[in-house]
């Protein structure tokens, strides 16, 4: 889980959520940490500039995306899955 | 209050009456977009105007002067005021003038003009880019071209701009500020800019508006304008005019809780207040025009105002969202949408909400999916909700 890529989204999660990293969890969702549907969007966008790529995240109903937010763990998962695609 | 002139232009014709036909047959304006770096993007549809040249309607020294936006209102005033028969005498001039809600302005003057400066590093811009590219821009050149010098300006309330700038000129003339009003809206955002902006939100569709249906996925944009003449009615039978529906009352409320969220709360006192200004009771309501943008938010937030507001009577009128056919004019909308609500009063037709696939328990209103319906009503409401949370709500009766 201490991985690069995770560790990068935690930063960026924690500091959506003004909080520590050390808060962030691999099981914390982002409601637990305070983060709203405005919130989420930007933490979306944070992670496609800070790794390049193209999340497919319809803030019009999150959960009908193809890209998983459940919790930090699946966000990492979804964005190492965007980031091999892109290295194809 | 009444309407005697309306004027068009969007993606369903280039007037009102083209507009009028376009909505009664559930036609879609909404189609692939076509404009510089749209392979930039990733919404490429909207309610674009085709195969429009503004050297038809415009002499060279007034297409520098005109942004778009400026340019769809003006064709929509003159349609209103050719429509409405109406002369502006010395006299009359003073006591009119003129309201248009837009929420972007010139925003293909600024996108072209920005593009040239930062881009393509130019240092040196035309002089006109200032008076084309501001927000009153359209207002102004309504004035002048009509000889209106009462009170006149924009209103830019986002999505509500347009309900926001009818109602203040219905305010305008029952206060006895004015005798005359022309308001409306107009709103030209298709371009790379307008669209790459909205793209961040994430709440645009890529294939399609879809209001009140299950499989909705976002909104779709549209451009235009539409204007309208507005007088008492009594100045209107007095000089023989054609009355083409009653504005009876207008509400606007706040949120004041989230930027972006809808609420039920803002979107239901809008809605009881325009009842209560229109002195119209809930059930006399038979059509509403739904601000129905095909977010999911929307929709169904929409839905839970109205059924609150109208009880069991929620059940028995119709309601319908017109943007799934010219897509949603943001600033310009709630004018385009006025067609709809006269198309009901007068003509007895009730314009469908189109690309609707599947119910959603969360809208199971009578949303008049897919094809119009004769109907006759006597009184709508239309509505509009801002991103912001400022709603804004006009009642309305048959002339």
């Amino acid at each position: 889980m201490s991985d690069d890529v995770t560790q990068k989204i935690i930063g960026i999660i924690a500091e959506q959520a003004v909080l520590d990293p050390s808060e962030v969890t691999p099981e914390s969702t982002l409601e637990d940490l305070g983060i709203d549907s405005l919130g989420l969007v930007e933490t979306v966008f944070a992670i496609e500039e800070a790794f390049d790529i193209s999340i497919p995240f319809n803030a019009n109903d999150p959960a009908a995306s193809e890209f998983d937010i459940s919790n930090v763990q699946a966000i990492s998962d979804a964005v190492k899955g965007l980031i091999a695609e892109k290295q194809g | 209050m009444v309407i005697t002139g309306a004027g068009s232009v969007n993606a369903l014709g280039r007037s009102a009456s083209e507009t009028f036909a376009a909505l009664a047959e559930g036609r879609c304006g909404i189609v692939d977009l076509a404009f510089r770096d749209v392979e930039r993007l990733s919404i490429r549809i909207g309610g674009q105007i085709r195969g429009y040249s503004a050297e038809e309607h415009f002499s060279r020294s007034e297409i520098a002067l005109y942004d778009p936006f400026t340019q769809y209102a003006l064709l929509s005033a003159r349609e209103a005021m050719e429509q409405a028969g109406l002369e502006i005498s010395e006299e009359l001039s003073v006591r009119a003038g003129v309201i248009v809600g837009t929420s972007g302005g010139g925003l293909h003057t600024q996108d072209e003009n920005y593009r040239l400066v930062y881009e393509e590093g130019k240092n040196r811009v035309h002089p006109f880019i200032v008076p084309r590219l501001m927000n009153n821009s359209a207002a102004s050149h309504v004035s002048m071209k009509y000889g209106l010098k009462g009170p006149s300006y924009c209103v830019a309330t986002a999505c509500s701009s347009s309900n926001h700038a009818i109602g203040q000129a219905f305010h305008m003339i029952r206060s006895g500020t004015t005798d005359v009003m022309l308001t409306g809206g107009s709103e030209s955002m298709l371009v790379f800019g307008g669209i790459k902006a909205w793209e961040g939100l994430r709440v645009m569709s890529k294939d399609g508006c879809r209001p009140f249906s299950r499989t909705r996925n976002g909104m779709v944009q549209g451009e235009g304008a539409a204007m309208f003449v507005l007088e008492e009615r009594e100045r209107a039978i007095a000089r023989g005019a054609t009355i083409l529906a009653e504005i009876s009352g207008f509400a606007m409320t706040s949120d004041a809780s989230d930027i972006v969220m809808p609420s039920q709360d803002g979107a239901a006192r809008a809605i009881e207040g325009a009842l209560r200004d229109a002195q119209m009771n809930p059930e006399d309501v038979g059509y509403i025009n739904a601000h129905g943008t095909g977010t999911t938010a929307n929709d169904k937030t929409e839905c839970a105002a109205v059924r609150q507001v109208f009880g069991a009577h929620a059940d028995s009128l119709m309601i319908s969202s017109t943007k799934s056919m010219h897509g949603h004019l943001i600033g310009g909308t709630g004018a385009v949408e006025l067609l709809a609500a006269i198309m009901a009063l007068r003509d007895g037709v009730i314009a469908p909400t189109i690309s609707y696939e599947e119910p959603d328990p969360e809208c199971d209103l009578d949303v008049v999916p897919n094809t119009a319906r004769d109907a006759k009503v006597t009184a709508v409401l239309s509505n509009a909700f801002a991103f912001g949370g400022l709603n804004a709500v006009l009642a309305l009766r048959a002339a």
